[in-house]
């Protein structure tokens, strides 16, 4: 909200400047986003002038104007190329020798033909607002008036962000009453200071009625009557410009009243003209099926939710929100009805929530006006429309519920115990009666306070000492720290997953954080059938897009889009992980609403949990092009299979942890180059890598060939153990082995490999394959691989004979399983 | 082959004189002179100290002599063969010497070749900044807490005292999630997160929650929908606004130094009271009102404080919606933005850097940040 200095000033007389101004608000809880100055740039003044004569010069390409100017002290020949003013109209005139924003200074100059003696200004030309249509036309004033004045040039404006919790300062009375604190001047209530004052009701006529008829939706409603207002009478220069400082539009006498008032006292009210409304205006609730046309001109379906103004013949407007359209004031109104009311902030919550309508007025009720100042704000803007556009008055109807005042028992020692640091019970005193809180003494330790009807946001203790503390200062608080801390450390968990990321960047991978959003199109371009696990996400009830409206079941579409955009900027040489949450599964129902007033049941807690999705932490990586970098070495070597199974098995071995490796049917992944990973002894599977389908890779424009990995990281780390078992090893000499096996082409290195590690018992201390061959004098149909075996005795040397007795039963072995021979 | 001929061998085939012996020794050592080479060396060595070398040949005559000239002529042997080991022996560490010097020299190699055979790997920044963060809180004695992404509305909201259509829920800019009764979302802060600490932990409690959140904000320069705080929550007796104080610089001298100048402003939240939002000293203009700079500043827009982090005591209403009794306990929480925390510490101009996974980025951080 933007507030003038000198309008806050009036309310609390100080002398500081908008700087020292701004200052004290930041530390009174006030966000002051920034000060700014009408008129900004704008050096010299500007003067008020008549339009003399204008001569329309036409063998240009646009029309220009010559006209002449009276300034009071001479008349002055000024080109102009905007057209939409007369003569006789009253402008701004900058002279020359006068600054303009942008460091445009004016001097006299040949210009079409004349020399131009100054300007006839736009707003936008003295930085006043955006408006260009064309030259500003002023009423109301004399040849010469200081335009500067009139226009409000050169005043500071506050820019103040308003927390939720402080509607009272979304006004000057607001921010008057904390500028006055501050500063400790005597802060002068608006509200109390009216200025003109409304006199006594004429009794020509009664005012309009008024009723509520659900008190639900309003605790208090206030009408007053005016008849005879002049429609064309004009706003006062002071409180357009005001206004227009505010980020607020002129729009004609009854509107801007309406706005200063909300301005000033931050109580909204809505002028309503009279002759179109039928009836006593009530508060009450809309029929399903009503519709308003509200000012916007957009007509709104209602509801018996939404809470509006009505007249006999239905809704006129959604209360505390927008007045409606048909019975708006115009340029033909003279019979005016102000309608101020306190409607609750939830009400005007909602209806601004469904309608998706937020106006000055709704922001003001949904964070809370002062629940009896309606009555005042009204008068003041009776007083000002009767003031500048005359009118009867025909007096106020009202209808009120009863509204308790909020009282809570406060220990004077609470905010010192809050703080930790000393605060008086004088202090405190001190600083609740700033606040405008009145209170007495229960106990030497404890008053009652009355919270003031302008703080709906203070409703417990702990709003107090924020009030108190505040107001002391926070830059006296002291800096401690506080002495009862117990702490295990990292979890298990979360240790290892830092392991993995920090094991994983060291070989070499590059760590990405991707957005979870995913759309259908992923699941296609992975090549996913409709029955795959992986497209039951949770959908977003509001996605930023359609297209990632689901939330990730699989880590692999974010980094391969990664992987993607890395490739078209020309980093094709990629090794890519992350390590994330997703999202397994829809959200179920949840079907309790535990409420706020104590622990929900342990039981319900766990129902709740129950309706959420699995959130497992997956790891998963995405490899291409050259596996190292070139250089002296040699041409590098692309990524391929190996490096996507490996990266797993490392970081199993690296964990303790034992893997079963299978041939996987993922249709991510080429069919016949796709690993599948078991933890040893378990059937569960823990994910996939291999190479990347073709079409997969095509899909995301990566080089065929691609790799990727995907595993359930929560199962690998659940898998590990809390300590590892120091191992027991020989210091015997070893004896090594080589031997090459014929076997039929569809048996598996690991099967091959596990028939070894048995048959060679507890000698056999390591088997590792290096080769594998077909073709030549292998038989069609068969291939041989070659293994290194290492074999070692717990105590002895190993004699001739114990490792021929070895070799032999391996191979016996092979021969009687798998069919294999010794090459 | 050329065992010792242990025999008893009446023909003598080799002169065992005096004389005989010495030209034995000289023209061994002339030749162990003129070695030039390792290779030649060992050819020398063959010729004048192998099994065949005359010297080896004199020395199995021996045996046959008469036992009173067995004394004599085998000290001269004896002697004649240690001359001539000796000689080899010297050589071959000149030679070795030599060979060090000249052939290893001409194997040298240009050391200031690229050798960064391995790709250059990385964690991301954000994730290395917020376990630093996390770290400076385990260190002071707190636990890592965490909770799901996608969580319950309630969690999110209900227990943090955002009232139903309170406009400050309606501020946050919340994700919904389809769900049968739409009780879930995804989190909005890091702050269910403490809901969650004391619903399951036992008191007191001290824990600092890491993670990532979701607001619907197109990505931008300065936006992002998905980002990440971190948020530390005490519960206690007797916990106070100095203690959450003095937690709040003790990080920030870690984090940016002590000379860092902190700034706390009254503020809301609807999950403590009282609240304040943490202001830290512009690190570009330094908040100098005298300079230039500050009006111009980008970085801070010309207030001279950036904002980092909002903080204050536990609301009295969140205890009471997770049975902690606000008579005996009292508490408080803190939170801040990772990514703001990285601007600010690595000078990151555009929030899209950090999230577009561009290893130009990640790569230059490497292993912290
Ligand atoms: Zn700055």
């Amino acid at each position: 909200m933007k507030l003038p200095v000198s309008w806050i000033k009036e309310y609390a007389p100080v002398s500081a400047s908008a700087r020292e101004i701004a200052d004290a608000l930041i530390n009174a809880g006030l966000e002051v986003e920034g000060i700014e100055t009408v008129g900004h740039g704008v050096i010299g003044q500007l003067v008020v002038g008549k339009v003399l004569d204008i001569e329309v010069l036409t063998e240009f390409k646009k029309p220009i104007r010559w006209c002449q100017v009276d300034v009071g002290t001479q008349v002055r020949g000024i080109i102009c190329g905007a057209s939409n003013f007369a003569i006789g109209d009253f402008v701004v005139v900058a002279q020359p020798g006068v600054v303009l924003p942008g460091d445009f200074t004016i001097t006299s100059r040949e210009t079409y033909g004349h020399v131009s003696d100054g300007m006839i200004c736009s707003e936008r030309e003295m930085g006043l607002g955006d408006d260009h249509a064309g030259i500003m036309v002023l009423d109301h004033v004399n040849i010469g008036d200081n335009a500067n004045e009139l226009l409000g040039i050169g005043e500071q404006v506050l820019d103040i962000a308003v927390t939720p919790d402080r509607g009272y300062a979304l006004s000057v009375r607001g921010v008057a009453r904390e500028v006055a604190t501050a500063f400790g001047v005597d802060f002068i209530d608006p509200a109390e200071a009216l200025d003109p004052a409304l006199g006594a009701p004429s009794e020509i006529a009664l005012p309009r009625e008024c009723a509520i008829d659900d008190f639900d939706g309003a605790k208090l409603l206030t009408l007053r009557t005016i008849v005879g207002f002049d429609p064309t009478a004009p706003t006062p220069r002071f409180m357009s410009s005001r206004l227009q400082a505010c980020g607020m539009r002129s729009i004609s006498l009854a509107v801007d009243v309406t706005n200063y008032v909300m301005l000033e006292t931050g109580q909204p009210t809505h002028a309503f003209d009279l002759k179109k409304v039928q009836g006593p205006i009530r508060v009450s609730r809309a029929r399903d099926g009503d519709t308003l046309e509200t000012l916007d001109h957009v007509i709104r379906e209602l509801s018996e939710s939404d809470v509006v103004i009505a007249d006999d013949s239905g809704p006129i407007g959604l209360a505390g929100t927008m007045g409606g359209f048909a019975t708006e004031i115009d340029d033909t109104t003279v019979d005016i009805a102000l309608e101020a009311a306190f409607f609750p902030a939830d009400v005007i919550a909602r209806n601004s929530r469904r309608h998706k309508l937020s106006s000055e007025a709704s922001r003001r009720f949904e964070r809370g006006v002062d629940r009896v100042l309606a009555p005042t704000a009204s008068a003041r803007a009776c007083a000002l429309l009767i003031q500048h556009g005359g009118g009867t008055y025909l007096g106020m109807t009202a209808v009120e519920a009863p509204m308790s005042e909020t009282l809570i028992d406060f220990p004077l020692d609470l905010s010192e115990r809050t703080a930790g640091m000393p605060i008086d019970g004088e202090t405190v005193r001190q600083k609740l009666t700033d606040i405008g809180a009145v209170h007495e003494e229960i106990t030497p330790n404890l008053v009652r306070v009355t919270v003031p009807s302008w703080r709906p946001d203070i409703t417990q203790s702990a709003d107090l000492v924020e009030e108190v503390v505040r107001l002391v200062g926070y830059e006296k608080l002291p800096s401690t720290l506080p002495g009862g801390l117990k702490s295990s450390g990292l979890t298990h968990s979360q240790r290892l997953r830092r392991r993995v990321g920090s094991f994983l960047a060291a070989r070499g991978l590059t760590e990405t954080l991707c957005y979870p959003f995913i759309g259908e199109s992923d699941y296609s371009a992975l090549r996913l059938p409709e029955s795959d696990p992986r497209r039951l996400s949770p959908r977003l009830a509001n996605p930023l897009s359609d297209e990632a409206a689901y939330m990730r079941t699989t880590l692999l579409p974010g980094l391969l889009l990664a992987a993607s955009r890395n490739v078209g900027r020309g980093e094709t040489d990629l090794a890519l992980f992350e390590v994330g949450s997703v999202f397994l599964g829809n959200v179920q129902a949840i079907g309790v609403d535990p409420g706020v007033q104590g622990r929900p049941p342990s039981d319900i807690w766990e129902a709740m949990q129950s309706a959420l999705p699995l959130q497992p932490h997956h790891l998963a990586s995405v490899l291409c092009g050259a596996s190292e970098n070139m250089g002296v070495w040699g041409k590098p070597r692309p990524f391929d299979w190996t490096d996507a199974l490996g990266f797993v098995e490392a970081i199993a071995l690296e964990l303790g942890v034992r893997l079963k490796v299978t041939a996987g049917h993922d249709p991510v992944f080429h069919p016949g180059r796709c690993a599948e990973f078991f933890l040893a002894g378990s059937d569960q599977p823990m994910g996939h890598a291999g190479e990347l389908h073709p079409q997969v890779a095509l899909n995301w424009n990566l080089p065929s060939r691609a790799c990727a990995v995907e595993i359930d990281l929560d199962m690998l780390i659940g898998a590990t153990p809390n300590a590892v078992a120091a191992p027991e090893f020989s210091t015997a000499p070893v004896a090594k082995e080589d031997l090459a096996f014929v076997v039929p082409e569809g048996v598996a290195a690991s099967q091959l490999e596990d028939v070894i590690r048995r048959a060679g018992g507890e000698r056999l201390e390591s088997v590792r394959l290096f080769d594998v061959y077909s073709g030549g004098q292998i038989p069609e149909g068969q291939k041989s691989l070659a293994y290194a075996l290492r074999l070692r005795d717990a105590a002895s040397t190993l004699s001739a004979e114990q490792i021929a007795a070895t070799r032999s039963s391996v191979i016996a072995a092979v021969e009687a399983e798998l069919g294999g021979s010794l090459r | 082959m050329s065992a010792p001929n242990k025999q008893y061998d009446p023909k003598q085939v080799s002169d065992l004189s005096a004389e005989a012996i010495d030209a034995m020794v000289s023209a061994a050592l002339a030749a162990i002179e003129s070695a030039d080479t390792l290779d030649q060396w060992k050819e020398v060595r063959l010729e004048h100290s192998g099994d065949r070398s005359p010297i080896a040949l004199a020395n199995r005559e021996i045996g046959a002599l008469p036992p009173a000239a067995k004394v004599e002529v085998g000290k001269r042997v004896g002697q004649a063969r240690g001359a001539i080991k000796a000689a080899l022996d010297q050589r071959e560490l000149i030679l070795i010497e030599h060979r060090d010097n000249e052939v290893l020299l001409a194997e040298k190699v240009d050391v200031t070749v690229p050798v960064d055979r391995s790709l250059k790997g990385a964690r991301h920044p954000l994730t290395t900044l917020m376990e630093r963060l996390s770290d400076v809180f385990v260190a002071m004695g707190y636990e890592i807490a965490e909770g799901p992404e996608l969580e319950l509305e309630w969690a999110n909201f209900d227990a943090l005292n955002f009232p139903k259509d309170h406009p400050a829920r309606m501020m946050q800019d919340t994700f919904f999630v389809e769900s049968p009764d739409s009780g879930a979302l995804l989190r909005t802060h890091t702050s269910p997160i403490q809901v969650r600490a004391m619903l399951e932990r036992e008191l007191p409690i001290y824990v600092v929650a890491p993670g990532r959140v979701y607001r619907t904000d197109e990505l931008d320069a300065t936006h992002t929908p998905v980002f990440h705080q971190i948020e530390g929550l005490a519960v206690d007796k007797g916990l106070t606004m100095a203690d959450l104080r003095g937690t709040l610089n003790h990080l920030a001298h870690v984090m940016f130094g002590q000379e860092i100048d902190i700034r706390w402003r009254p503020s809301y939240f609807p999950f403590t009271e009282p609240s304040a939002e943490v202001d830290l000293r512009c690190f570009v203009c330094l908040g100098d009102a005298e300079s230039d700079l500050l009006d111009q500043c980008r970085a801070c827009g010309g207030e001279g404080w950036i904002e980092w982090g909002g903080c204050g005591m536990v609301n009295p209403r969140v205890l009471v919606a997770v049975g902690i009794d606000p008579e005996v306990y009292s508490g408080f929480a803190f939170g801040m933005g990772i990514e703001r925390t990285l601007m600010f510490r690595s000078g990151v101009k555009d929030m899209r850097d950090m999230v577009e996974g561009d290893v130009r980025f990640t790569r230059a951080f490497g292993l912290d940040s």
